[in-house]
């Protein structure tokens, strides 16, 4: 009876074919829209069948204080609902200081995809020039500025859409399945909305390295 | 069967809707909440007009939920874990009564207190209440529990406790749900009433009934298809041999269990009892005991299966929070369940799956990010009146309460006291005027106030206590993201009803021009001596927000 516990980690061996795992921590500010992306990457990992945990945090923290989620993916059936420590392949971030509170998280070639404007609503907000040369220690940083980039292409509720399409690759997930998935989830809203996601999703795919 | 991505508490609604509910009763409260808005946004509650409006305190919700059974039909009550301090009376007497419809009370824990005052684990509740409890550990079983709760909540007619834990809540899994619903119960009078009258003749009955049946709800649990193993492990069959190590492990505990033996040892030797189901069914732990030298319990909240285990005799070999294994409180994480059943089995980190990637990353410059009230929010105007008038005073005391105001705490306001449960702002003021205080001001919100805070003020009015009560009514029940409140409309009227003089109750706006007004009438009103309501009224700045934009999608 206990033999699916039995069953051998997923480990992450890419696109077609294999096994496929990717752990990813959505994190932010409250408000500044980081389920929107889950939603986004939980539609697309579902249409292909994969298995799918999503934590999130709702309550108090969300009046502007630090929020995340643990979004875990899998070909292989998932137990914990939480990321292991080191244990993460990607953090997305909407917030330069946000991204590095969960670098424990973080695994030794995993990715980091963030905001790379500061969102400051405390006083002790860190010197921003030693949060760049933080991130820029790291091997597998990507940082944009999606707010600025959403307002020079007339897509200004989409920046976080924008930070998506700079994570896509990290993710592992196919880019036209991701487009694919923008579609549905936002098909409700109108076909001017859908356009400006997907618009958002490949001026965030031409930032990634 | 259709497959859905569901949020545990999506997940016990919809299995709830499944289960032919005719009436969800609750009061909002993380992490519960979502559960009532699932089923008030669901088509098919719309179509069978399954009550879904939110009650005005826990106590109310689960009195109704009981008035609904008793005429055949089932309820859900559901609440964060110090919501059923609250409805703790009608809950625990509900065994006493038994039920007629099946009842399901769900309640939501909060370890780690992310949006909560205290830790405490509800399944002490369904223990000395001698209710059963059942406690799913994924999105799938919360689904698939709510059908299997509510049959025997009838089968053995008593209501039936779901406890789920923040990580249950408010995580999303793929579920498989049924495509058809079960029909809703009929309403019959097969209530009894000598059941349900619980004068001392009666209620002597019952509670011999009820508690000769704990020995069947024990059994029916050894029995449960939620309760899993103790299994026997192939290469001990014959050997005579003991296990080195058996896990027993609760709710979602049992997901970290899961994870932490995936990475690794297929060859080791453990044995694995996974507990969804209560009473505690003792012959299946025995025979994990039995079978292994060690026994780790891992349970999410406080160490409620590990003291039933140990005993008085603290045996040795019985490990978890209460021998330091595990931590004594907080909520668990994969990372601590590995680290201790990796130090058990005899794993060195490094060789495990998880630990192996462990990052050594880490950021000196990170600072912490506490919450804090919207730019806009009313209480914002009133902390900063309240604050600019008690600086004339040499020791003036504010008593909070449970709401988006208890942040006014933090700076840059620092403006109140106290916070300890709904309604205690008006109580606690009172008491400390019996005292001596003066100044002694209670701030309270709209819904706490009628959730709670409408008795404690009649108690004031009573005794003319000197007090200044200011109710900041934002018209909504804001921290759990803008529910109905039940008072909205009617705040001066149950004031002046409970007795307020008509003089000492103010309602004024608070916005920033306001402020010379609003200065004014607090000091002036401090300086009575005696009850005084003074009510700043504004609409949320969230739902004002929110509304805003729907408006303008959709202008009709």
């Amino acid at each position: 009876m206990n033999n699916s516990i039995l069953t051998p980690r997923p480990t992450r061996e890419g696109k077609g074919g294999g096994s496929f795992k990717c752990d990813i921590i959505l994190c932010g500010v409250g408000g500044q829209g980081i389920l929107s992306i889950a939603t986004i990457i939980g539609e697309a990992a579902m249409n292909e069948n994969l298995y799918i945990k999503q934590a999130e945090v709702h309550g108090m923290s969300q009046r502007g204080g630090d929020v995340q989620s643990n979004l875990r993916i899998s070909s292989n059936p998932i137990a914990s609902d939480l990321i292991s420590k080191g244990g993460a392949d990607v953090i997305i971030s909407m917030e330069p200081m946000e991204a590095l509170r969960y670098l424990p998280y973080l695994n030794k070639e995993g990715w980091i995809i963030t905001s790379s404007a500061p969102f400051i609503n405390i006083p002790n907000y860190p010197d921003l020039e030693d949060i760049k040369a933080e991130l820029a220690k790291l091997p597998h940083v990507i940082a944009i500025d999606i707010e600025q980039i959403a307002k020079d292409n007339q897509v200004p509720r989409s920046a976080n859409v924008i930070l998506l399409g700079a994570a896509q690759k990290a993710i592992g997930i196919e880019y036209d399945k991701i487009e694919a998935a923008i579609r549905r989830v936002f098909v409700r809203k109108g076909e001017a909305v859908v356009e400006a996601n997907i618009k958002a999703l490949a001026l965030g795919k031409a930032a990634q390295k | 069967m259709e497959k859905k991505l569901l949020l545990g508490d999506e997940a016990v609604a919809l299995g709830a809707l499944h289960a032919g509910l005719s009436g969800v009763y609750a009061y909002p409260g993380t992490p519960s909440t979502e559960i009532t808005e699932f089923i008030q946004l669901h088509p098919l509650a719309k179509e069978r007009k399954v009550h879904s409006r939110w009650c005005t305190n826990e106590k109310t919700a689960m009195e109704a939920a009981l008035g609904m059974s008793f005429m055949g039909k089932r309820a859900l009550v559901c609440m964060k874990h110090v919501g059923m301090n609250v409805c703790a009376d009608p809950f625990v007497n509900s065994a006493m009564t038994g039920v007629n419809g099946g009842v399901v009370v769900l309640v939501a824990d909060d370890p780690s207190m992310h949006s909560s005052q205290d830790e405490q684990d509800s399944r002490f509740y369904g223990k000395f209440a001698m209710i059963p409890t059942f406690e799913p550990s994924s999105q799938q079983e919360a689904y698939d529990m709510m059908e299997a709760a509510f049959d025997y909540s009838e089968q053995q007619c008593l209501p039936v406790l779901m406890r789920v834990t923040t990580r249950m809540a408010h995580s999303r899994a793929v579920v498989q749900v049924k495509d058809e619903a079960r029909p809703e119960n009929e309403m019959n009078y097969n209530a009894v009433a000598a059941n349900w009258v619980l004068l001392p003749a009666n209620a002597r009955k019952r509670n011999d009934k009820v508690t000769a049946q704990q020995a069947q709800l024990e059994e029916d649990a050894a029995n449960s298809k939620f309760n899993i193993g103790p299994s026997p492990v192939p290469s001990l069959v014959g050997r005579g041999g003991k296990c080195p190590l058996g896990i027993i492990a609760s709710g979602i505990a049992y997901n970290y269990v899961q994870e932490a033996l995936n990475s690794q040892l297929s060859t080791l030797n453990f044995q694995l009892l996974k507990i969804s189901q209560y009473p505690l069914p003792k012959k299946l732990v025995r025979d994990l005991l039995n079978n292994c030298e060690k026994v780790m319990v891992v349970e999410e909240g406080q160490p409620f299966i590990e003291e039933q285990v140990r005993g008085v005799f603290e045996s040795q070999n019985i490990q978890g929070r209460l021998t330091g294994e595990l931590p004594r409180t907080g909520e668990l994480t994969p990372d601590c369940v590995a680290a201790a059943l990796n130090e058990e089995l005899g794993v060195k980190n490094e060789e495990s799956g998880i630990n192996s990637q462990l990052s050594t990353l880490n950021s000196q410059l990170v600072v912490a990010r506490p919450p804090q009230l919207c730019q806009g929010c009313g209480h914002r105007d009133v902390y900063a009146a309240l604050n600019e008038v008690l600086k004339e005073y040499e020791n003036p005391r504010v008593f909070g309460d449970i709401g988006c105001y208890t942040l006014g705490f933090l700076p840059p306001y620092r403006a109140i006291h106290s916070c300890v449960d709904m309604g205690a702002s008006i109580t606690m003021a009172k008491g400390a005027s019996d005292a001596g205080q003066w100044p002694a001001v209670a701030i309270i919100g709209d819904s706490t106030f009628t959730h709670s805070g409408m008795t404690g003020l009649l108690d004031a009015v009573n005794e003319k206590a000197n007090i200044t009560v200011i109710i900041s009514d934002n018209l909504t029940t804001a921290m759990t993201g803008g529910q109905d409140s039940a008072g909205t409309n009617k705040f001066e009227a149950i004031c002046l009803g409970l007795g307020v003089e008509p003089e000492h109750l103010h309602v004024v706006v608070p916005l920033p021009k306001n402020m010379p007004e609003i200065t004014r009438i607090i000091r002036e009103e401090i300086n009575y001596k005696g009850v005084s309501v003074i009510i700043p009224q504004r609409e949320c700045i969230q739902t004002f927000k929110r509304k805003a934009k729907a408006k303008k999608q959709n202008p009709l």
